[in-house]
């Protein structure tokens, strides 16, 4: 992009504009780079009473390891407090969860965008009501009717019930995608002789996996993220990642077992990085989305 | 599109949402005016040598029996609603005739758990969003200002508040504000007291609190006001340009036009997350100083006993909350859309 006329700058103005930036970037990453070094020492340089430099250069962790780096937290948390388990129902979760809101998001998706009656519009609505709607009120009316049916604590009942919350999001996203993609392709098709769905099938699926690998993305992470429907619904055998972090805080606060938390809060952060790394602009083009066309 | 296909569409999805969201929030309101049944009590009488006492034991089978007659439970209205746990209505009158001047019956209010809750969530709510707007909108314009090369990296470190897990993201600043971490370290410094902890002050908690919230949203103002700028009409800013106007007239009658409609949608959907606020409670384990509505739910539905009326009455009340700050979005929802039509 070419800098015009209008865009120049001051020089006092374009220094501010450097050091505000680097002071957000230092915000932004800095915990995140302190944590992943922090994971490797011992708690007594983790929290360093003594001296703040402890946290990095690991005075205690050589004294107490014999070495200045240490895989303690990782090895307690994934082996001793068996968090590859959470780790594979995590998976579990988000795959299914991914596949079945997309499945369904589409198809909704794709007949909202081409439906100009007021029932469209109102199913919108209640869909964004629904979005605005705190989860966790939503959990306490799950509980009594799943101890009833004994669907309690089991991934399946997690899946469906976060698929179903993913839907009002998924709905307006793909609703505002499936709109910039023009009427007339699957109108022409029908006007060949196919049917509503033989269009979608055939014209419209192959032009619209950028819209949904955003939708997708989403998807993913409000199944990952999620706490309050995973902590309260999966029984302690079926915990996902991120409740068990939690329960790893109310019960282990004893000496060493706090580094068990926080290896595995690295272990949950470093497939996020990864994503951010590959999706950036997928990302970034899903959170404007609404925004930009709506 | 016909109504029958378009039925067919949507179906899947219609189902989702009516089974797993619209029955819920039936079953929710369902339990909030039914308590559960009392145990059945009954006096016994219990003879030995030395005489007679009486003593009193529950009755298993009675009680079990109107279990299940009434698995609901008692039929009590709007008992809970009004309880002291929540609107406490009782409670407030007698505060309001009591207390001397607004500061004590204000006091007295804010040991209510539920208003507790309230003014926590609506605190974080309206200080959070608009400190996300300002800040969000000062990073797209300093991400804006700098060569295009470096963009691709600053972006990237810029998403990774939003990205993260709540729960971990403000774990990893919990960690870092404890005393013996280094951000509490450096503002025992600061303040020149080594005994200062965050976490045992109410003011401070919030201030936290307030802070991760800011720290995690921003990224998502920031790309939105970020995409917003790259199509700010270039031809317009150039004619004002050459009409004569300033720097500032130029961001004032070109481009902050241009990002309202952005803002409005940012202040959206901000309004619900923060409306939502909970993992931060959970993690900074706070509870003592901050409660907010989706943590004071979370509070009853956890623990030995779960206390459903008392929670699916607070979730009735904050689905309440959710509708009013909706409203003025629907209305101009529904408006857009009339225009639409046309």
């Amino acid at each position: 992009m070419s800098t015009s006329v209008a865009e120049r700058r001051s020089p006092l103005l374009k220094l501010f504009a450097w050091s505000f930036l680097l002071l957000w970037l230092v915000l932004a990453a800095f915990p995140f780079l302190w944590t992943f070094w922090g994971s490797f020492k011992v708690e007594g340089d983790f929290f360093s009473k003594a001296d703040w430099m402890w946290a990095i250069i690991g005075h205690l962790t050589e004294a107490e390891t014999g070495s200045t780096f240490t895989g303690a937290g990782y090895e307690g948390a994934w082996i001793q407090e068996e968090f590859w388990k959470s780790a594979l129902n995590t998976l579990i979760v988000v795959v299914c969860v991914v596949t079945i809101s997309l499945t369904i998001g589409t198809l909704a998706g794709y007949a909202l965008s081409r439906s100009t009656f007021n029932y469209a519009f109102w199913l919108l609505i209640i869909a964004l009501i629904f979005r605005a709607m705190p989860p966790i009120t939503l959990v306490s009316g799950y509980l009594l009717p799943f101890y009833e049916w004994n669907l309690w604590g089991k991934l399946p009942t997690a899946i469906i019930v976060l698929v179903a919350i993913n839907q009002p999001f998924t709905l307006w996203m793909l609703t505002s995608f499936f709109k910039n993609i023009p009427k007339d392709l699957d109108e022409s098709a029908m006007v060949d002789g196919c049917t509503h769905f033989q269009a979608f099938r055939h014209v419209i699926i192959p032009v619209m996996w950028p819209g949904v690998i955003t939708t997708g993305l989403f998807s993913l992470l409000l199944a990952y993220n999620d706490f309050a429907v995973t902590a309260m619904i999966l029984s302690k055998e079926n915990q996902t990642m991120v409740p068990k972090i939690a329960s790893f805080l109310g019960t282990t606060q004893t000496k060493g077992n706090v580094m068990f938390a926080v290896a595995s809060v690295v272990s949950v952060t470093a497939p996020l990085f990864v994503l951010v790394m590959f999706f950036q602009r997928q990302i970034v083009s899903g959170l404007t989305a609404g925004a930009v066309k709506g | 599109m016909k109504h029958k296909t378009f039925f067919w569409f949507v179906l899947p999805t219609s189902l989702a949402m009516l089974l797993f969201i619209a029955l819920p929030i039936v079953s929710v309101v369902m339990q909030s005016v039914y308590a559960p049944h009392e145990q059945v009590v009954i006096e016994v009488d219990n003879c030995d040598i030395f005489g007679c006492t009486k003593s009193t034991m529950v009755d298993q089978e009675a009680t079990g029996k109107l279990r299940d007659a009434e698995p609901l439970g008692r039929f009590v209205g709007t008992d809970i609603y009004v309880n002291r746990s929540h609107l406490a209505i009782t409670e407030i009158s007698l505060a309001w005739q009591n207390s001397a001047g607004m500061g004590e019956f204000l006091s007295e209010v804010m040991n209510l758990p539920f208003y507790r809750a309230l003014a926590f969530t609506l605190t974080y709510t309206f200080v959070v969003t608009p400190l996300v707007l300002i800040l969000g909108f000062m990073i797209a314009v300093a991400v804006n200002s700098i060569p295009s090369v470096l963009r691709g990296p600053t972006i990237f470190l810029s998403l990774l508040p939003m990205i993260i897990t709540p729960l971990i993201g403000s774990l990893i600043l919990f960690w870092m504000i404890d005393s013996r971490g280094i951000i509490g370290t450096l503002i025992q410094y600061l303040a020149g007291d080594p005994s200062l902890s965050m976490k045992a002050s109410t003011p401070l908690t919030w201030v936290m609190l307030m802070v991760y919230g800011v720290w995690h949203s921003a990224p998502f103002a920031f790309v939105v006001y970020y995409a917003g700028l790259q199509s700010v009409p270039k031809d317009t800013l150039e004619s004002a340009m050459i009409d004569g106007a300033s720097r500032w007239q130029q961001i004032r009658y070109v481009i902050i036009p241009h990002l309202v409609p952005l803002t409005t949608f940012i202040a959206l959907m901000q309004l619900m997350d923060n409306f939502r606020v909970f993992e931060p409670i959970v993690s900074f384990n706070a509870s003592a100083h901050a409660t907010s509505l989706s943590y004071f739910i979370y509070d009853d539905l956890g623990g030995e006993t779960r206390l459903l009326s008392s929670a699916a009455a607070t979730s009735v009340l904050t689905i309440v909350g959710v509708a009013v700050l909706l409203t003025p979005v629907l209305i101009r929802t529904w408006r857009d859309f009339g225009r639409s039509k046309t």
